[in-house]
């Protein structure tokens, strides 16, 4: 039992015990199903107590970032049925995190909001600073991967250091893929730069857009790498888009699969 | 003025097909970013100066008025000559009119971007003024008339064949130059004698000092200083944000700069400007054209904290990729994309979608403005001022509703997998599709996170408590 490694490490009551409310976002629930179900099985790895409302859609991101906010009124007050009962609520996802957490705006403030919002936690983040996991003797990924942190998990949840601050290099994804065993990293140049994704950006400046993308991918291949890895499907399905059409030989993988143990 | 919103996405389109020069934009403007972030590891006290440049901004701001008329008062004791302008029309006249008492009929000035606004060279040609830009990246944009693309660099879109093309026309040397030295020194040899010619000079102004009524001009090319000082009359024309209350404040900006735009520690030419040289005159023209307005701004307010170094463009990955005339505007890249919907929020109502909201920006501005938070701003901003295109608003508005009911989108997503497992590549991929035009659509799933999470976990949660509603 993987868990027993796991557990043999932490005091039984060093976190209380949550209840955890999960959020798939609709294009990992749509395209990236894998994505979604390596979160989950990792969180129940890791013995938490883990619910999927089954009735989830959408937090509301792609109407607030058009700036259509009062279109993102029935998409919010959705999220906060489906999610207040939770003490976390866990997502797959840096920039549905970040619009949770930071413009989560088209409802009433109420103390339901308010909850939901301040409970609300990209996977790395409540793998490493809530969980604070040491260990996932279970992981074991024989390969050169690329971090691909999105900008949302970089630069507004802050979950690696940023290149123009000049701070101490730290990264919390970095830390996780680290305990992997048989895992090798490849550093692109321009590591910090944008993918090009962008939501509805990637079909209204389509072209600027892939052509961002095409750039990030190949910056990955030529620095050695096998696996483009993310911890966000969105990049990824951009990515991805953009490297089969151009031929670039790269694949692709949520750091939720590596985490839970697959080899490929 | 056309309100005809600004086609960014199209004109970008344009720029990425010509790949020689794409490339060598996107290296430039990267090294540019990479030597700024040698020169802020080189300070331990870099995000200090930041924060210090920030809070003197805001603090100017918040009292500008005060410190205007202090700097009124103390340049007239300098025996400077200041003119206030509401707007581009009052300062073309003001510039107009002191041409016209000095019998002046040319003039020689250095990059100013307020002119830019004010549309001042096609106003003064008509008053019989030859106007020549002496820094040798905006004399290039003058002989191609086209506005700059940068706010440093003005010409960095083009390459040195273009230029040799350019200086060909103009200059009648050979097209086939590809020595950028040669090139500069042709611009050299031609605007030396109509420096040395000239009737007046104008420059613009980096910083304007409350305390000592004096101001500073930056650049590396001294093209400023000979603009200021071979002619007798200088005209200096500043946008009323460029204060600083006390001299003691330009060692954080100036140590801020030309570090944060060129990589440089300093530009080459740092000029004080204390009064009219002997036997000559010496005006200031401050120019407000919108500022006031948007100092009233509550969310957009601090974009005028600006010290113009274009340090935002540099990083930013859209305007490299898309060059700043694609922006069809004076200002460009993410600074210009909040502060041109002040000057006419139709016409550019799309630039702030010209951007992936990443946030690099906001990081590399050296006083520190929430770029990438005004542009999203911005966006709900328009969109209540429905300055958004009807399509993409309807689009939304259908997205919105359907993301607050579960079973319609149920069925929906049901659709889309369905539709691409099974419709013909020609279908998927064609002008209506704008995701498939440079990209691959996602593969196609077996069955969605849902379905899977239905079939394999028994105790799956409930549905939510409230039933959902029905619009």
């Amino acid at each position: 039992m993987p868990c027993a490694t796991f557990r043999a490490n932490r005091a039984e009551d060093e976190y209380p015990l949550m209840k955890i409310g999960l959020f798939i976002p609709c294009y990992i629930d749509a395209f990236y199903p894998d994505a979604g179900i390596a979160t989950l099985e990792l969180l129940e790895k890791l013995e938490q107590d883990v619910e999927y409302p089954l009735d989830q859609t959408c937090c509301g991101q792609p109407m607030g970032n058009s700036g259509c906010n009062s279109d993102a009124a029935a998409a919010e007050a959705l999220f906060v049925r489906n999610f207040a009962k939770y003490d976390k609520i866990v997502m797959p996802s840096g920039s549905c995190t970040h619009h949770v957490r930071d413009n989560f705006d088209a409802i009433p403030q109420t103390d339901e909001v308010r909850h939901v919002r301040e409970n609300t936690y990209e996977l790395v983040e409540f793998l490493h600073d809530i969980l604070k996991v040491d260990a996932f003797p279970w992981a074991e990924f024989n390969h050169t991967v690329g971090l691909h942190n999105s900008c949302g998990t970089l630069r507004a949840l802050r979950t690696a250091s940023m290149s123009e601050l000049g701070e101490k290099p730290f990264s919390k994804p970095m830390d996780l893929l680290s305990k992997v065993k048989g895992i090798s990293f490849a550093t692109p140049k321009r590591p910090d730069e944008c993918c090009g994704f962008g939501g509805t950006f990637s079909v209204t400046e389509e072209a600027v857009s892939a052509r961002m993308g095409v750039d990030k991918v190949r910056d990955h291949h030529q620095a050695g790498a096998e696996y483009i890895v993310s911890a966000d499907s969105s990049c990824i399905m951009h990515q991805q888009g953009c490297a089969e059409r151009a031929g670039v030989p790269i694949r692709f993988i949520h750091i939720a699969q590596i985490l839970n143990g697959a080899s490929q | 003025m056309s309100d005809k919103p600004v086609n960014h996405a199209r004109a970008a389109e344009h720029f990425i097909e010509d790949a020689p020069h794409l490339q060598f934009h996107d290296e430039r403007l990267w090294d540019m970013r990479q030597k700024r972030d040698a020169q802020m590891h080189i300070l331990p006290e870099w995000q200090e100066l930041r924060e210090e440049a920030s809070r003197i901004k805001e603090h100017t701001l918040s009292r500008l008025p005060e410190y205007l008329e202090q700097f009124e008062t103390n340049a007239k004791k300098n025996g400077i000559h200041v003119h206030w302008a509401r707007d581009g029309t009052e300062h073309n006249r003001i510039v107009g009119e002191i041409l016209k008492a000095h019998n002046a009929r040319n003039l020689i000035k250095s990059k100013s971007m307020v002119t830019e606004e004010c549309d001042m060279r096609p106003y003064l040609a008509k008053q019989g003024v030859t106007v020549t830009e002496t820094d040798l990246g905006e004399r290039i944009q003058q002989l191609d008339d086209q506005l700059p693309s940068h706010i440093v660099v003005p010409a960095v879109h083009k390459l040195t064949a273009d230029v040799a093309k350019i200086f060909a026309k103009d200059y009648h040397t050979d097209p086939n130059i590809r020595d950028p030295h040669l090139l500069a020194e042709a611009q050299r040899q031609a605007a030396r004698p109509v420096i040395l010619h000239a009737d007046a000079g104008m420059t613009g102004g980096n910083f304007v000092v409350a305390e000592t009524g004096t101001f500073v001009v930056c650049t590396n090319e001294g093209n400023a200083d000979l603009s200021a000082t071979v002619p007798n009359l200088h005209i200096a024309t500043i946008g009323i944000e460029r204060l600083v209350p006390r001299m003691a404040d330009m060692g954080v900006f100036i140590r801020l700069l030309s570090r944060s735009a060129l990589g440089s520690p300093i530009t080459q030419y740092t000029t004080h400007f204390r009064g009219p040289q002997k036997g000559g005159e010496m005006h200031v023209v401050l120019v407000d054209n919108g500022r006031a307005a948007r100092l009233g701004m509550e969310d957009f307010w601090t974009s005028l904290k600006c010290i113009r170094c274009g340090a935002c463009m540099n990083t930013c990955p859209v305007y490299r990729r898309s060059g700043g005339l694609s922006y069809g505007a004076v200002y460009s890249g993410p600074i210009g994309a909040i502060i041109d919907p002040t000057f006419n929020e139709r016409k550019y109502s799309t630039l702030p979608y010209a951007s992936t909201l990443n946030g690099s920006c906001t990081n590399v501005c050296p006083v520190k403005i929430n770029i990438h938070e005004q542009l999203y701003k911005w966006r709900r901003v328009l969109v209540q001022h429905h300055e958004m295109p009807f399509v993409k608003r309807e689009i939304m508005h259908m997205a919105g509703k359907l993301m607050g009911q579960p079973k319609m989108y149920r069925a929906a997503i049901k659709a889309t997998e369905v539709s691409l497992s099974t419709m013909p590549r020609f279908v998927l991929y064609n002008w209506l599709n704008p995701w498939g035009k440079h990209r691959e659509n996602p593969h196609p799933v077996k069955q969605t996170f849902n379905d899977w999470y239905r079939k394999n976990r028994e105790t799956a949660a409930k549905p939510a408590a409230a039933p959902e509603t029905k619009k």
